[in-house]
């Protein structure tokens, strides 16, 4: 179940009174205020709203990849705001898969490697790591593409493999950054299904943002964020 | 090393970078190889100079001859244990650029004085059976093929006319850095047949007991000739050598100039390289960042990254000096002693690992500070 009023309980992602200011020029923006969220394990939820509402910033928040400016944020009993520097980044490499609009794979490197990246951080051996990496490129159904290259992949397939990169070290939530902005319908439909799969077969936690209403239909929750509050919409089954 | 597809997809991606850059470095290095290496070449004769051995000049000129009675006179001396002497021969064989240098000797002394010279006892026997004699170094006789028993003609542009000497031995050197382009020709066969200058030499060599009474034993010699047609100047043989190696200018603060100004070049061009190559990868290591690279490894990746281009670059430089150099003395005869020596290629090294880690220092703090926010939304 998700809530916003700040009364949930026992809830994977909990965050409570969060701000997030940005000063720009000698301005302050209020980008997130008091804002709180109770997310249940195996939820997805998707965050609506219009540009510049603070979606990203509330994404890049519960990633632990920007600090707030008030607040707390908890996942699974981590306060991640009084976490920094190395303690953080090993933090997020544990729990958080992390899919971007631009899929961001590092072009040198082949689909496996890119998946691999991950895992070069982890202690698995190198026979390990690669059958990880080849069941992660399973799932997404690119196992005759592990030697390609971004630049040979098309942009569904790229996307595939930035899932394909956010679970492979088995995170406990993906936080997804409008992963379907820069694909057509047939590719972004494709995508959907891929991490509806995950959340429904594999009982992952999922975060989307996004602006497009058929992505937001497949998610069990939608809330909308509009000038730095959350508002519930109410939960819709989603999935189909 | 896991990490390596990374390191090695990064110096892939763009080649003609990659080559470019490590192309500096070998450049560099190739030319601070044999900067080193001509400087080592000119100051060969300073670092193997005997500590006590003393050189008895012509107060004028080294091209001034001293009376042979000076050598008695010279023994005289407290402190002074033996004493040999030499005249400068200036032969030339068949081309001037075919110089090699030639030392009429006094063939009693001379080994005893210079003990880092080996010749094979039925050899300097032979020497001394044969006026026309002489003895050959390693490095001269094989520069020219010549063998024991060739009968070698030199024209004596000192002296006039052409002489001939029957080889009769090899010398070699202990050490590898001992001089062995000299020839040996008898003093008593030039000063019995030489049209003038009979009953002179060139310059005295001695031994002293001690090094450490040298500065009394130059001083008790220069004065005991003081005042007399002949003056001497004494000195040690390094400080002789190294006024010598000065003849040619300040060679050391020429090469260590060249050498700040080109080091210093790369610096700049490799330092720009790196940084222009981290700029372009702003997003890829926020991405990096974001799937839990932490600043420090960052920071590691972009120095070992730099640190390959250098090391790669500055060996292929000092690989190419040492190839180089193998083949001996480019000017045939000028610089006996053209190699370039295992510490020069360590300094050598040393200074291309400082380079690289100066280089890719700035740039590794740079992505090191980058938040990750602020480079995902530059993407």
């Amino acid at each position: 179940m998700v809530r916003v009023d700040g009364n949930g309980n026992h809830a994977l992602i909990s965050v409570r009174n969060l701000d997030k200011t940005y000063r720009r020029g000698g301005e302050e923006i209020h980008v997130l205020q008091g804002l709180n969220l109770d997310v249940e394990k195996g939820e997805f939820v998707g965050f609506m709203g219009p540009s510049g509402s603070g979606k990203t910033t509330l994404l890049n928040l519960l990633g632990g990849l920007d600090l707030p400016t008030a607040g707390h944020i908890n996942i699974g009993g981590d306060e991640i705001t009084a976490l920094s520097g190395r303690v953080l980044a090993a933090w997020r490499a544990r729990h958080v898969g992390f899919i971007f609009q631009m899929y961001n794979l590092i072009p040198v490197l082949t689909a496996f490697q890119n998946v691999e990246l991950p895992l070069l951080l982890t202690k698995l051996s190198k026979g390990e790591r690669r059958s990880h990496v080849q069941a992660a490129l399973a799932l997404v159904g690119l196992a005759d593409r592990v030697d390609h290259y971004p630049r040979q992949l098309s942009g569904g397939q790229e996307q595939r493999v930035a899932i394909a990169r956010a679970i492979v070290a088995d995170p406990t939530y993906l936080l997804c950054d409008e992963p379907t902005g820069d694909l057509d319908r047939k590719s972004a439909d494709e995508i959907m299904d891929l991490l509806v799969r995950l959340s429904k077969e594999f009982g992952k936690t999922v975060l989307i943002v996004t602006h497009d209403p058929r992505a937001a239909e497949r998610t069990t929750t939608i809330l909308h964020l509009e000038k730095g509050v959350l508002v519930e919409s109410g939960s819709k089954g989603g999935h189909s | 090393m896991k990490f390596w597809p990374l390191l090695f997809a990064n110096l892939k991606r763009k080649k003609t970078r990659t080559i470019l850059t490590i192309g500096s470095f070998a450049v560099t290095l190739f030319l601070f190889g044999l900067l080193v290496t001509i400087h080592t070449a000119f100051n060969q004769g300073v670092d193997v100079a005997g500590t006590d051995r003393l050189l008895t000049l012509n107060k004028v000129s080294l091209t001034q001859p001293l009376p042979l009675s000076y050598r008695e006179r010279i023994l005289q001396v407290e402190g002074v244990k033996s004493v040999t002497f030499a005249t400068w021969f200036g032969g030339v064989y068949q081309d001037e650029k075919n110089f090699f240098p030639q030392f009429c000797i006094e063939t009693d002394t001379w080994l005893k004085i210079y003990p880092e010279f080996v010749v094979p006892q039925e050899q300097w026997a032979a020497f001394l059976a044969d006026r026309e004699g002489s003895i050959v170094g390693r490095g001269t006789l094989d520069r020219f093929k010549w063998k024991v028993g060739d009968r070698i003609p030199l024209k004596a542009s000192i002296w006039g006319g052409v002489w001939e000497f029957n080889i009769r031995g090899v010398y070699e050197g202990k050490r590898k850095e001992d001089d062995v382009s000299q020839m040996w020709i008898r003093w008593d066969y030039w000063n019995e047949r030489t049209p003038f200058g009979k009953g002179t030499v060139g310059w005295y060599i001695l031994k002293v007991d001690n090094a450490e009474n040298s500065p009394r034993i130059v001083k008790a010699i220069d004065e005991k000739f003081a005042n007399s047609p002949w003056e001497t100047k004494t000195e040690t043989e390094k400080a002789f050598a190294t006024a010598f190696v000065r003849q040619m200018g300040n060679i050391k603060l020429l090469i260590l100039t060249i050498g700040a100004v080109v080091f210093f070049t790369l610096l700049l061009v490799t330092g720009n390289t790196m940084a222009l190559a981290i700029r372009e990868r702003t997003g890829e290591f926020a991405v990096l960042k974001t799937v839990g690279f932490t600043d420090i490894s960052i920071l590691a990746l972009i120095l070992i990254e730099s640190l390959i281009l250098a090391v790669l670059g500055g060996s292929l430089g000092l690989a190419l000096v040492k190839i180089f150099t193998l083949s001996g003395d480019p000017t045939k005869g000028l610089l006996p002693f053209f190699y370039l020596p295992p510490a020069q290629i360590a300094l050598g090294l040393l200074i291309t690992i400082f380079v690289g880690l100066i280089a890719g220092i700035i740039p590794a703090i740079l992505a090191m500070r980058l938040r990750i926010v602020d480079a995902l939304r530059r993407i």
